[in-house]
C-alpha cells in the first residue's frame, strides 16, 4: 500500500460523489425546463408584438381593422378593476387577518372553521369564482354585467390569498412585541394599531400586491360575470367594461394574423403591468425589511 | 453553581443596609393564598406573602418553581394567556388587584414591567420611550419626559445624539435599559422584572443592577432571577420558590420561605432554601 492511498484525507466514498452530482445536474435541468420554456415564450411574444406596443394601443378604441385596434378600455378598465380590487380587498383581507390572529378563541369550533375554508377557498379554481359572480352578484343581486361586478368577484377570488398573506405577516411579530405594549397600559386597540399592524405592513403590502396581480391576469371569472369582447367606449363603474386579458383573448380567437400580433402587443403591456406590481412588492419588502 | 455559604455571606455584608423595623414598611402588595393553574395543571399553589414600598423585592428558585407565573399576576400579564387562571387575592393598596370593577389597563399603568429577553419596539429610541406616555394620553412636555425616563435609566448620555435611531441598533443591554426607560416613562409605582439580565453579558448586568439599588428610593421593584447572587446583591426581601410533585407528577410551585435576603441567603430557616442558596441543589 502507497502512502498516498493510506491517507485518510483521500477521497473514500466515489459513488457518494457521484451520486451527489447527478443530483445536482437534475436540480439545474429541472430550472432550466421552467426557465428556457417561459424565456422562449416571453420572447416570442416580444419580436411578435413589440412594434405594436405604441400610441393606437394604448389611446384607440378596438376596431375591426387591426391597423387602427386599440386597447384603451381595456387598458382603462384594467386599471380601474385594480384600484377597485385594493379597496375591497386590503379592508375586508387585513380585517379578517386580524380578527382571527388577534381576537379569534381558536377553542370555538366557528373560528376553526373558518380558517379552514379560508384555506380552502385559496384553491377553489377561478372559473367557480366566475359562476358565483354571474348567479349570486349579476342575476342574484341584479348588478348587471358592469365593472363593478367583475371588481367584485375578482375581490372574493383574491381575498383569501390576501388573508393568509396578512396573517403570515401578524404573525411574524413577535409576542414579544404585544407584552411590550400591554405592559405599558395600552388597550388591545391600540396594541393592535399602534404595534402589530404597522410592524406587519410591509408583509401586509406584499401580499396585497401580488394578490391585485393574480387577480388583474384572471380572465376567466371576467368573461362569466360578462365582461364584453368588444368595448369601444370608455368604462364606468356600472356599465359594460372589458378587460385587458379578456381583450387579448378576444384578440388571440381573430383569424386575422395581424390581430394576433396585436394580442401579443396586448401581452406585453399586460406583463409590463404585472412585473412593476411585483416589482414594487419585492421593493417594498427589501425596504422595510425588519430583523427582530 | 457553586456558591458556599461564606461567599455569599461576603457579598451580603458588603451591601447590606439594615431594613426598617416591620412596623415601619408600607405594605403595598399583600398576597393571600394565590394560585394558577393553566387548563387543569396547578403551576403555583398556596403563596401568601406582603411586598414592602420601596423594596427590591427577589424571587428565586429553581426552574418551573413559578417564579414568572407569579410575577406576572402583579400586573395581570396572565389574563393574556386564555388558559390561565388566577385564584386567591393580591391586594394593592388594599384594593384587590383581581376585584370585577378593577381594568388591568389600569393596573399595567401602574405596575410596569420589564422582560427577560430585551423587547424593543421596532421603532426609533424616542418612540420607544413615547410610546407608553402616548397610549395614556400624557403627551405635555413629551420631551422631558423622554429625557428624564433615559437618565433615570442611566441611557442618556449613551443614545442623546441619536434619539431618532432605531432601538434596534442598540447593544443588548442598551436595549433593556431602553425597556426600563420605557416603563419609567409612565410613572409607574412598581417595576417588575423578570429575570432582567438573563439574556446580558455581567458588565451589562452590574449596571442593570447598579440601576436597581438607584431606582428603589423612588419605585417599588420585584424582581424574578435565576442567579442567586444577583439576589443577595440587589434584594432587600427574598423569596425562595420550590416545585413539589403531586401523585401524578404535576410541577406545582410553592412558596418555601420569604424573608429578609441577608436571613435568607445566611441563617434560612427551611432545608430546603438552605440547600439551593448552598448549591446543593438546583
Amino acid at each position: 500500500m502507497s502512502a498516498q492511498a493510506a491517507s485518510p484525507l483521500r477521497p473514500s466514498r466515489p459513488r457518494g460523489r457521484w451520486a451527489g452530482r447527478l443530483f445536482g445536474s437534475f436540480l439545474v435541468l429541472s430550472l432550466l425546463i421552467g426557465f428556457l420554456t417561459l424565456g422562449a415564450l416571453l420572447g416570442q411574444v416580444f419580436f411578435d408584438g413589440y412594434r405594436w406596443v405604441d400610441a393606437v394601443l394604448f389611446f384607440e378604441p378596438p376596431s375591426a381593422d387591426p391597423l387602427i385596434a386599440g386597447a384603451e378600455p381595456a387598458i382603462l378598465a384594467t386599471i380601474y378593476l385594480g384600484i377597485l380590487l385594493l379597496a375591497f380587498t386590503v379592508p375586508l383581507g387585513v380585517g379578517t387577518a386580524i380578527y382571527l390572529e388577534e381576537y379569534a378563541n381558536r377553542n370555538r369550533w366557528y373560528n376553526r372553521l373558518l380558517e379552514l375554508n379560508i384555506q380552502n377557498l385559496a384553491a377553489v379554481p377561478s372559473i367557480v369564482y366566475g359562476i358565483l359572480g354571474l348567479a349570486f352578484l349579476v342575476r342574484g343581486l341584479g348588478l348587471g354585467r358592469v365593472l363593478l361586478s367583475g371588481a367584485m368577484i375578482l375581490t372574493l377570488l383574491v381575498l383569501p390569498t390576501v388573508i393568509i398573506a396578512a396573517r403570515e405577516a401578524i404573525r411574524a411579530v413577535p409576542d414579544s412585541i404585544r407584552q411590550g405594549a400591554y405592559a405599558l397600559g395600552s388597550t388591545k386597540w391600540q396594541v393592535v394599531w399602534r404595534q402589530v399592524l404597522p410592524a406587519a405592513t410591509p408583509g401586509i403590502a406584499t401580499g396585497s400586491i401580488l394578490g391585485l396581480s393574480r387577480g388583474l391576469g384572471e380572465t376567466a371569472p371576467l368573461l362569466l360575470v360578462g365582461a364584453l369582447t368588444y368595448v369601444s367606449f370608455n368604462p364606468t363603474l356600472l356599465g359594460d367594461f372589458t378587460a385587458l386579458p379578456v381583450q387579448i383573448y378576444q384578440w388571440v380567437a381573430r383569424p386575422q394574423e395581424e390581430f394576433r400580433t396585436l394580442a401579443a402587443a396586448g401581452i406585453i403591456v399586460l406583463l409590463a403591468i404585472l412585473l412593476a406590481l411585483n416589482g414594487f412588492a419585492i421593493w417594498i419588502r427589501n425596504r422595510y425589511e425588519r430583523r427582530w | 453553581m457553586s456558591v458556599t455559604m461564606a461567599d455569599v455571606s461576603v457579598n451580603i455584608a458588603e451591601q447590606r443596609r439594615e431594613l426598617p423595623a416591620k412596623e415601619h414598611r408600607t405594605i403595598l402588595f399583600d398576597v393571600r393564598d394565590l394560585g394558577v393553574s393553566y387548563n387543569e395543571n396547578r403551576a403555583l399553589d398556596g403563596v401568601s406573602l406582603e411586598i414592602y414600598a420601596n423594596f427590591v423585592t427577589a424571587f428565586i428558585g429553581p426552574s418551573g418553581c413559578g417564579k414568572s407565573t407569579f410575577i406576572r399576576c402583579f400586573n395581570r400579564m396572565n389574563d393574556l394567556i386564555p388558559s390561565a387562571a388566577v385564584d386567591g387575592t393580591i391586594l394593592y393598596h388594599g384594593e384587590d388587584l383581581y376585584g370585577s370593577q378593577v381594568d388591568p389597563v389600569e393596573v399595567r399603568k401602574r405596575i410596569g414591567m420589564v422582560f427577560q429577553k430585551p423587547n424593543p419596539f421596532p421603532k426609533s429610541i424616542h418612540d420607544n420611550v413615547a410610546f407608553g406616555p402616548r397610549v395614556l394620553g400624557m403627551t405635555k412636555g413629551l420631551d422631558e419626559r423622554i429625557e428624564k425616563a433615559l437618565q433615570q435609566a442611566a441611557l442618556w448620555d449613551e443614545v442623546k445624539d441619536r434619539l431618532k435611531a432605531s432601538a434596534l441598533s442598540l447593544s443588548g443591554g442598551q436595549q433593556q435599559r431602553l425597556c426600563i426607560a420605557r416603563c419609567l416613562a409612565v410613572e409607574p409605582e412598581v417595576i417588575l422584572m423578570d429575570e432582567p439580565a438573563s439574556a446580558l453579558d455581567p458588565i451589562a448586568t452590574t449596571r442593570i443592577e447598579d440601576l436597581m439599588h438607584e431606582l428603589k428610593k423612588e419605585y417599588t421593584i420585584v424582581v424574578v432571577t435565576h442567579n442567586m447572587q444577583q439576589a443577595a446583591r440587589v434584594a432587600d426581601m427574598t423569596a425562595f420558590f420550590s416545585v413539589t410533585r403531586g401523585d401524578e407528577g404535576q410541577r406545582t410551585g410553592i412558596l418555601v420561605e420569604y424573608d429578609s435576603t441577608s436571613k435568607i441567603f445566611t441563617q434560612p430557616s427551611d432545608s430546603r432554601t438552605e440547600d439551593y442558596v448552598t448549591g446543593r441543589f438546583g
